[in-house]
């Protein structure tokens, strides 16, 4: 089982919680996909329309544990701030931490990332931190404090799956007791059962469940496929090859010699 | 006095930030808070005041991936 900071989870598919049709179908989703723990966000809230409310009372009603981020956060500062002003609302000092570089593709300004990690890190926070596959970051960031990596696969929402292939294999290699999440960009089950063949120790998925036309099937799909992904790894898959090799015995091969 | 509570201009009669969030209709809601983009713990908020122009954030919980 997968170790989270100080917790050991069972699912290895982690669900957010954003851009799905209604709270129902949220919340059918969740339990389709048998999620321990979901990511939350932080937002202005009105005091006429309390949805904040609302939508924090679903998902406490789901029993989960969740993982706040800092979505939005395009500097140090804001990250932090927002840090420590999800840990007092809800209650746990998990953070996804998300500094934001580039608006196109959303990808994570590292420098900013590992400077808020060793922040955050020192002042209790257990760091998430959203990153690339880069080797060299992901060293600063455990150097910091952070005890999980959370790479991406691809830009968010972009549904590309595992687009650097050769530097996601390199990164897993490279710290083989960290634990990794992939978070962002995939896009169907297959390739989330992929990350875990790769020996990644779990998935977080959103868009690719919350737009799927039937977002609770698709939960469920993705449920599956990690499943079947860690298995096939804890199964020792075969090298590829580059010529055949006969599956079938030639000894005895009729019409030959 | 007038602050800007989410990038809104308010008025508002009460200097503490705690009977400012009351009288903006936060009351028992579970918010976070903010000055000048510095983050005001629940428990501090009784001892923070506010002042004319001030920047005040009030987030929630809210869907995030």
């Amino acid at each position: 089982m997968p170790r989270f900071y100080q917790t050991e989870v069972r699912s290895r598919l982690m669900l957010g919680t954003a851009r799905y049709p209604s709270p129902a179908v949220l919340a059918d989703a969740v339990r389709a996909a048998r999620v321990e723990i979901v990511t939350v966000s932080l937002r202005r809230e009105s005091a006429g329309e309390r949805a904040g409310q609302a939508f924090w009372s679903l998902v406490r009603e789901l029993g989960v544990r969740v993982l706040p981020n800092t979505a939005g956060c395009h500097t140090v500062k804001e990250a932090v701030t927002t840090a420590h002003m999800a840990r007092e609302v809800f209650g746990t000092s998990w953070i996804k931490l998300e500094v934001i570089g580039e608006d196109d593709t959303l990808q994570p300004d590292v420098f900013g990332l590992v400077d808020a990690a060793r922040i955050l890190g020192a002042e209790g926070f257990e760091v998430f931190p959203y990153t690339t596959e880069d080797l060299v970051v992901a060293e600063r960031l455990l150097a910091a404090g952070c005890k999980v990596l959370m790479p991406w696969g691809a830009p968010i929402g972009s549904g590309r799956g595992l687009n650097n292939l050769f530097g996601l294999t390199a990164l897993r290699a490279h710290f083989p007791d960290v634990p990794l999440i992939i978070d962002a960009g995939l896009g169907v089950p297959s390739h989330a059962a992929r990350a875990l063949e790769l020996g990644f120790d779990a998935v977080l998925i959103n868009t690719a469940v919350a737009q799927a036309r039937d977002p609770v099937q698709m939960a469920a799909a993705f449920a599956q496929a990690v499943e079947a992904g860690f298995a096939a790894r804890q199964a020792g898959p075969i090298e590829p090859r580059d010529l055949a090799v006969p599956s079938t015995p030639l000894i005895g091969t009729a019409f030959r010699g | 006095m007038k602050i800007l509570v989410n990038g809104a201009w308010r008025e508002i009669e009460r200097a503490e930030l705690v009977g400012a969030l009351e009288e903006l209709g936060y009351g028992a809601s579970a918010v976070s808070t903010a000055v000048n983009g510095e983050f005001v713990a629940a428990a501090l908020r009784a001892r923070t005041v506010l002042t004319e122009g001030d920047r005040i954030e009030v987030l929630a919980p809210m869907q995030g991936g």
